[in-house]
């Protein structure tokens, strides 16, 4: 009997993590939404001379972070003139060859502000297929061969909903459900999406504001959506409201959850952490700390810190539990891309010149330990898998990693 | 031996033709909200699978009648046979270069056929680019455009005044988007030579006014205002804070953009009305072309066309697409634009620009189209008005 429940646990766990590897790195800021890979092993000190393994041109512009799943790499662009023609490719991480390539034709609005563009949200994986969406709310599934599963038009089906500076927010797998959101100042909804066929298993207007941020992970079938009002917990596989905060937040900036997603790190009143209560009433503000208040850039946690890239590219530590001020430290900014981190390290690029820099956070204060000059505009986040970082421009995509 | 293996292709092909020409047909009827998609995607693996030159046509040829969503299957079934055909060593220039050279078929299909012409034959695509100039796809003529602005660029450079400006007003004549007619204007200026932008454009340059009516609390967008139900030109109404009358308004805008900041002050919490009357030549579809940074509604010939209450996100030419159909003789047109609450720098526009044109981007210039208004010496905007 014993032998028994040691097999149905074993089985039971071999289908949680079902074709999902631990290095993968599925979605915007990795597969819990943490920007954080705790298996790779990536140079601590990164050097243009050392570390770039390959470099890749692009068919177009984009600031979508790639995703990876096992030696392959996915990655959204959006070309020609007016940006209408959308890109998805796969790579081959270990010497960057393209293994293939789809086009397809924007069938929404490709207007965008100068510093984004069509390829702006990051696609998601459940580790079988890759779910791809624009600014032109185009959606498209794809397995991982390349062949196509299913599409969505999400502007033909919601005709104003698009925002003239380009649409950001990145959709993500929670639940078996894709949770989309698509916010701006006319036609405003989330949505939970059938991975299967794509139709909306439910859909609920949000408010009618511009918002850049994605939803994150909360807990096994919860996802917190953020946006100028504030957070929404939903369950992600009804679109239920579980509970909100009110008290407003930023609309670039997205949250981040700890590790167990008992406490929610919301860009909102500079930082406030926030922890959720069983009974879903109104959720316990465990502190907020104004002067920790994030440029572009999404807060990350590490270890028992939160970090904070402020508008003037410096990076602040602080307490995790308290909110409580540790140091400071001046980045080559500015950023419009998030940190990842690594076994103590933080890792960001530049906007301006692509200037990579990595951070070593384990001593009294953070230091810069190595910088890359990639030579182009960053404004993506950087992936981690396979002991490499993933870095991409407008034009090209770099791997970054020890050498062999 | 030979009859018999003659007789197995022509059963294979025939198998093949007739499940791609099912799964097609599957394809074409996919709908909104994702209604379909699972049937597609068994048809576009059907399609994909074992598919020879034929299929490859048929599949570019079942565009001609598929909506947006439709035509993406499709574009990208066509996509991955004409890939596989590659790796096969199979050659379909013949038939997607007959397809190419039929105009009536989708410009975005064209462009795909010509572009997989041209991974295979890149000297033969080359040479076909100067033909395209006034080709139906805006891709396909910006490409021609292109080789011409060079020409006319190097001419100028060595300074063939005459040689330059024939080029590049022939380019001019082409071109459509704002990226190439820009460069050429300005290329044409330095030689001496002005170019009605508004005209070239089509934006439409005189209109009657009436306002200011409320928008407090963005509530205007959907109020409707009595122009909304009557245009009476010599009717006064209560407007806000003020009486509402219409009034002339002419843009002299190289882009034409028709600012209501004019006539009104820089008001805030607002809504205006344009009317202008398209006299068309013919009965025919048109596209009506706006670029605007206010919320705003289109009315043509009485019809509600379509309304966007977004406020100061971006404003660029052509940045809404709307399919309209005109009448033979007069055409109204009525453009309802809102000015928000917002005070910021970048808040002050309340305007929009306007133009008819066909689906390639080409201008359709108004039996009655007068004169393009010439520019005022004095253009600063009125003061900031205290309501």
């Amino acid at each position: 009997m014993k032998t028994l429940l040691n097999l149905l646990t074993t089985l039971s766990l071999f289908s949680s993590v079902e074709l999902l590897n631990a290095e993968d790195w599925l979605q915007f800021r990795g597969t819990d939404h943490r920007g954080i890979s705790d298996s790779s092993d990536l140079p601590t000190s990164i050097s243009g001379e050392k570390n770039i393994t390959w470099k890749k041109s692009l068919p177009g512009r984009g600031l979508s972070s790639p995703i990876i799943i096992g030696d392959q790499i996915f990655l959204t662009a959006a070309s020609t003139t007016d940006q209408s023609r959308l890109h998805i490719i796969c790579f081959d991480s270990n010497d960057g060859k393209t293994q293939w390539s789809r086009e397809f034709w924007a069938t929404g609005r490709t207007i965008c502000h100068e510093k984004t563009c069509v390829a702006a949200p990051t696609p998601a994986s459940d580790g079988k297929h890759i779910y791809a969406l624009y600014s032109s709310n185009d959606l498209i599934c794809l397995d991982l061969n390349g062949n196509l599963k299913w599409m969505r038009a999400l502007m033909q089906d919601y005709p104003n909903a698009s925002n003239s500076l380009g649409l950001a927010s990145s959709p993500i797998i929670v639940s078996d459900t894709l949770i989309v959101q698509v916010e701006n100042d006319s036609e405003s909804f989330a949505a939970g999406i059938n991975l299967n066929n794509g139709t909306n298993i439910w859909k609920f207007p949000r408010t009618k504001k511009a918002n850049w941020t994605s939803p994150i992970k909360v807990g096994e079938n919860v996802v917190a959506i953020q946006g100028s009002e504030g957070v929404s917990a939903i369950e992600a596989s009804t679109g239920e409201i579980l509970w909100s905060y009110g008290e407003g937040a930023s609309t670039i900036p997205s949250s981040v959850a700890s590790k167990d997603g008992s406490t929610l790190f919301i860009p909102s009143n500079g930082m406030t952490a926030l922890k959720p209560r069983q009974d879903n009433n109104t959720p316990e503000i465990l502190w907020q700390e104004p002067q920790l208040r994030p440029g572009t850039a999404s807060p990350i946690i590490v270890d028992d810190k939160i970090f904070v890239i402020n508008r003037a590219g410096v990076l602040n530590a602080a307490k995790k539990d308290t909110g409580e001020r540790l140091w400071r430290l001046r980045l080559e900014g500015p950023f419009s891309g998030s940190p990842v981190a690594c076994k103590g390290h933080i890792y960001i690029a530049s906007e301006r010149k692509g200037l990579l820099q990595s951070v070593d956070l384990s001593g009294e204060e953070g230091k810069i330990t190595g910088k890359i000059e990639l030579g182009e505009t960053i404004l993506g986040t950087p992936a981690i898998a396979n002991d490499s970082l993933y870095v991409r421009s407008d034009h090209h995509i770099w791997k970054i990693s020890n050498p062999k | 031996m030979k009859r018999t293996l003659a007789l197995i292709l022509l059963v294979t092909t025939s198998t093949i033709l007739c499940a791609s020409s099912d799964s097609i047909k599957t394809i074409l009827e996919v709908g909104p909200e994702g209604k379909g998609n699972s049937k597609a995607a068994e048809a576009w693996s059907k399609i994909t699978e074992n598919a020879d030159v034929n299929s490859l046509i048929m599949v570019f040829d079942a565009m001609d009648e598929a909506g947006p969503i439709a035509s993406n299957w499709l574009r990208s079934a066509a996509e991955v046979i004409a890939k596989n055909l590659e790796k096969s060593g199979q050659t379909a220039i013949d038939p997607l270069g007959e397809y190419f050279m039929d105009q009536s078929h989708p410009p975005k299909a064209r462009r795909f056929a010509f572009e997989l012409i041209r991974k295979n034959e890149p000297t033969t695509a080359k040479t076909l680019i100067p033909g395209l100039l006034n080709d139906p796809s805006p891709e396909l003529r910006r490409d021609a455009v292109s080789l011409l602005i060079n020409q006319a660029s190097s001419l100028k450079k060595e300074g063939n005044k005459s040689a330059a400006i024939l080029i590049y007003r022939q380019a001019l004549n082409s071109a459509v988007e704002e990226n190439q007619v820009k460069p050429i204007s300005k290329a044409l200026k330095e030689l001496g030579v002005e170019v009605d932008l508004p005209k070239h454009f089509g934006f439409l340059m005189r209109w009657k006014v009436i306002g200011p009516f409320d928008n407090t609390d963005r509530k205007g967008f959907d109020a409707i205002f009595p122009p909304e139900e009557e245009i009476d030109f010599s009717a006064k109404y209560k407007g806000k804070e003020k009486e509402a009358a219409w009034a002339p308004l002419a843009s002299s805008d190289s882009l034409g953009k028709i600012d209501l900041n004019k006539p009104f002050g820089m008001l805030k919490e607002t809504t205006a009305y344009a009317y202008t009357e398209f006299e068309s030549k013919s009965s025919r579809t048109a596209e009506l072309r706006l670029g605007c940074k206010n919320a705003w509604k289109i009315w043509v010939n009485g019809k509600f066309i379509f309304g966007r209450d977004e406020y100061h996100r971006g404003q660029r030419i052509d940045q809404y697409k709307l399919n309209i159909q005109l009448e033979e003789g007069k055409n109204t047109i009525l453009v309802k634009a809102c000015q928000n609450e917002q005070t910021e720098e970048w808040t002050v526009q309340w305007e929009f620009q306007l133009r008819v044109c066909d689906e390639s981007g080409v201008a359709i210039l108004a039996s009655n189209r007068k004169p393009t208004p010439q520019s005022e010496k004095q253009t600063r905007r009125p003061r900031r008005s205290n309501s």
